[in-house]
């Protein structure tokens, strides 16, 4: 069985897996990081979001043989200790959350966004394909809109 | 799950009800209705049988008998817990209930830890989570609990100070004492569980008394949400679990006949084991992915289906032939006749179908979220030939469910292979089939007849075609779940009847007002759908209100009040048509459209603005929604609500939909079953919240028909069509996965 060893928020790991096994199930599986979720596994719902190297990218269809040396960041790694990420801030102020199930998606989604565009307008926003079932999109742009203006 | 130790904890647990509230709903109700008929211009219309009583009131007086009993416990260390016999998907019940306590307890939100309750068979129709009737139940029954354990903290705190307890006060989870002495609730808990305090009985804060319920909270789990701490079941670490997924028949309720390379599929990396299940073929593996490409990889003969070769078409001529047909009227009579037709729609919770289970010769554990979890015990306990006392259940927070989660399917499946394969397993739906064989809101044909003269509306007949809805999970366990299976589906017929009337009305004063439900028995997988039958019968009755406003050439706002049968109603018309600045000028292929609905004792009204400058791709620019549900706990939790109501009226009104054919949905993902994006959201949403009056009226599932009303009214405006097929655009866009 093939050895991958990559970072996962900031820590070294090394699995065991086949070089296809996708990276989500490498995490979750493997080594019980349980933040990104399973929603299609097919990159359409986007619910597993997360960053490699700092960028976006969907875990349910990035091999895990892709990882191999380099950064993997979760939902979990995204805030400094207690200390919550502007992102994670603002989506409290707005209490952005019904079930949950897809925020880690959505955040790490806007995350990256707010990496790539400082203040991204209402199309931009847009541009984010995430599904939240619940329905609570208004309060995912109010909220993006809260964190660039307090990341300005 | 794990219990705190005994020692110094204050258990409530209260047998005797002590709630009188809930008589009396009914004949102050129609009294209400019967009353306001004399007052307007419009021919008035007799109460409809949810006006008099509605779903709500029979679920709460069928759960009278078991509603007092709550857990709740005070800890040394000051923390309070509840064990909340409801199921949390989403919906913000926990957080509204830790709010209540709160209320009683004069103690802050987060020292209060709310935990799903394991199933209780002896809470009978007391664990069920369905209706829009949480907060409704337990409005009463959970403030009763924690105004007695705040009694009898304070009896506890007179006992050791020597003082008359009417002479304390309660203040920041302590209790204080005139001269300024404070014994914080933690330090008084093993006094409290004392048994010579007596018998302590109190009763609620009145609500003129209330800091904290009714103003915005946020969800008490939101911080879990955002750091992805937050455990769903296939988070659960339950040792030994392995992944496991199913293989599904071709078509809706197909057999398994043989399976023809099963040594190949078990000799793949990963495969513990392949386990034949009546549902399909379940492969048990080291990781999902490896369960997915074994699954993938198994070659099965399957026998027939329960609905082969059943397509959209013959569903949709045998609803139009099972409504009721028309009667010739009398020469002359001026009416509009319409007929509408909504497509099957997936729940499709962003969390598949899921549970965990542990099954050994003499008992089993099953983890799953569930809506009724009785009924999921009592049938796990009887597949598996265990007494129900064997079967533990563990109801687990949920990724959405809008429905779903009132079945158990996950659980039993889990617990079938757990059993067949002796490991316990974590089983999950891939997304693909819980599209197609997960359960779905069934498609619905109606037909409505109004006549009118003189300006007036002088009748109004709705008869209403469906596919039957499987409401065989009973009010939660097993005396009703049992009635519903009756032979020849008269169970079920029935009970699908009695929820048709005590949930959906007119609000209007339209003269002889009848609807009328007549179910088409498909063997297809169907539950309740957020807000059941209302979505669509509401719906295409607001669609006919702006048709019959036109005819009558008046303003659908105007036309609306002067129909609607009280000033509450009224309300919150006014409230979106001067918030939204109904009326206000739009560019081409722009238009306001308005929705009404009134149900769960609550009312609401939608005001969108949309932009169908391309009828192929509108988009809802602008809602204005104003609610008014009797008393709101959390108004922050029903905006976000009322925001999900508004999210899948956009969805099912415009562009998310199932097409079945030959016996299956072809729609298998998000890329084809159209659920809302972002981009598909309006970027200017406003939500309105009535002032608090009476008693809390039900929420999670208001906001859809209204919206649904409102959105096809402003297309129809905007596109200058009658749109009479939901959703409106509704072409098979993509390439269906394989069978």
């Amino acid at each position: 069985m093939p050895s991958h060893t990559f970072t996962v928020n900031g820590r070294s790991v090394t699995v065991d897996a086949p070089d296809d096994l996708p990276l989500l199930w490498a995490l979750r599986d493997l080594l019980g990081i349980r933040g990104p979720k399973y929603g299609c596994g097919i990159d359409v719902c986007k619910a597993c979001t997360s960053h490699l190297d700092g960028e976006a990218v969907r875990p349910c269809v990035v091999p895990v043989a892709e990882a191999a040396g380099r950064d993997v960041t979760t939902i979990e790694g995204l805030a400094d200790g207690d200390t919550l990420h502007p992102v994670q801030e603002a989506w409290l102020e707005q209490d952005v959350a019904q079930c949950g199930y897809c925020q880690p998606g959505q955040i790490m989604a806007a995350v990256a966004l707010l990496k790539r565009t400082k203040n991204p307008t209402d199309a931009d926003i847009d541009a984010i394909a995430n599904v939240c079932r619940c329905g609570t999109y208004f309060r995912i742009r109010e909220a993006i809109h809260s964190a660039a203006a307090k990341m300005a | 799950m794990a219990e705190p130790s005994r020692r110094g904890f204050l258990t409530y647990l209260v047998a005797a009800p002590t709630l009188a509230v809930a008589t009396g709903f009914g004949a102050a109700g129609a009294a209400t209705a019967v009353a306001e008929t004399v007052a307007g211009a419009p021919v008035p219309s007799l109460p409809a049988p949810a006006d008099i009583v509605d779903l709500g009131d029979v679920l709460i007086l069928a759960g009278v008998p078991t509603a007092h009993m709550l857990v709740l416990t005070v800890g040394e260390n000051g923390r309070v817990s509840f064990r909340l016999p409801r199921e949390e998907v989403g919906q913000g019940l926990t957080t509204a209930v830790a709010m209540l306590i709160a209320e009683e307890l004069d103690v802050a939100v987060d020292r209060i830890d709310i935990r799903l309750e394991d199933a209780r068979p002896e809470l009978l129709f007391g664990q069920f989570t369905g209706s829009s009737n949480s907060i409704r139940s337990l409005y009463g029954p959970v403030r009763h609990t924690a105004a007695a354990a705040r009694a009898r903290l304070v009896r506890a705190a007179a006992k050791r100070w020597g003082l008359a307890a009417s002479a304390l006060r309660t203040r920041d989870g302590a209790v204080v004492a005139p001269d300024g002495r404070s014994a914080p609730y933690g330090s008084l808990a093993v006094e409290a569980a004392a048994r010579d305090l007596g018998a302590v009985t109190a009763a609620p804060k009145p609500e003129s008394a209330h800091t904290l319920v009714g103003t915005p909270t946020s969800r008490i789990d939101a911080r879990a949400m955002v750091t992805g701490r937050q455990r769903y079941t296939l988070d659960l670490d339950v040792p030994g679990a392995k992944p496991c997924m199913v293989r599904r028949p071709p078509t809706l309720g197909g057999t398994v006949t043989s399976v023809r390379n099963e040594a190949a599929v078990r000799a793949m990396p990963g495969v513990l084991d392949v386990v034949t299940i009546p549902t399909g073929v379940a492969v048990v593996a080291e990781t999902f992915g490896q369960a997915l490409d074994a699954k993938n990889k198994l070659d099965v003969a399957w026998g027939p289906g329960t609905v082969d070769g059943l397509s959209d078409d013959d569903i949709r001529a045998r609803l139009k032939a099972a409504a009721e047909p028309w009667v010739d009227l009398p020469p002359l009579t001026r009416h509009i006749d319409a007929e509408f037709d909504f497509a099957f729609a997936s729940h499709a919770p962003l969390e598949t179908n899921s549970a965990v289970a542990d099954v050994t010769a003499d008992r089993a554990t099953i983890w799953s979220g569930l809506k009724g979890p009785i009924v999921a015990q009592q049938t796990i306990a009887k597949e598996l030939g265990l007494p129900v006392d064997k079967v533990t259940v563990h109801v687990v927070q949920a990724g959405g469910s809008f429905g779903r989660r009132l079945f158990f399917d996950a659980a039993l499946e889990a617990a079938r292979v757990s059993k067949r394969s002796g490991r316990p397993v974590r089983l999950m739906w891939s997304r693909v089939d819980d599209t197609r064989h997960g359960r779905m809101r069934p498609a619905t044909h109606h037909r409505i007849r109004a006549t009118y003269a003189l300006g007036k509306v002088l009748s109004f007949d709705h008869r209403v075609a469906a596919v039957e809805t499987d409401f065989r999970h009973g009010l939660g366990e097993i005396l009703t779940a049992t009635v519903t299976k009756l032979p020849g589906g008269l169970g079920n017929a029935t009970f699908a009847q009695t929820l048709f009337h005590t949930t959906v009305k007119c609000p209007y004063h339209f003269g002889v007002t009848t609807q009328h439900l007549t179910e088409v028995p498909l063997k297809m997988p169907t539950a309740s759908w957020r807000s059941v039958y209302s979505a669509n019968t509401r719906g295409a009755e607001e669609i006919l209100v702006d048709e019959l406003a036109a005819k009558l050439g008046r303003d659908p706002v105007d036309f609306r009040r002067a129909c609607l049968k009280n000033p509450a109603q009224r309300a919150v018309l006014d409230k979106v048509a001067r918030e939204g600045e109904w009326g206000r000028p739009m560019p081409a292929g722009h238009a306001q459209g308005v929705g009404f609905h009134e149900e769960y004792k609550s009312r609401t009204a939608c005001l969108v603005e949309i932009d169908a400058s391309d009828p192929k791709k509108p988009r809802v620019t602008k809602a204005v929604i104003a609610a008014d549900v009797g008393r709101p706990i959390n108004p922050r939790g029903l905006e976000a609500q009322l925001l999900g109501g508004l999210t899948d009226a956009i969805s099912t009104t415009l562009r998310a939909g199932l097409h079945i054919d030959k016996g299956l949905p072809l729609e298998g993902s998000y890329s084809q079953f159209h659920y809302a994006r972002q981009k598909d959201s309006p970027p200017d949403v406003r939500i309105f919240i009535m002032p608090a009056t009476g008693e809390p009226g039900g929420a999670g599932e208001l906001g859809v028909p209204a919206a649904v009303g409102a959105i096809a009214n402003a297309y129809a405006r905007a596109t200058g069509t009658s749109p009479r097929r939901f959703p409106v655009n509704f072409d098979i866009d993509f390439t269906p996965f394989p069978r």
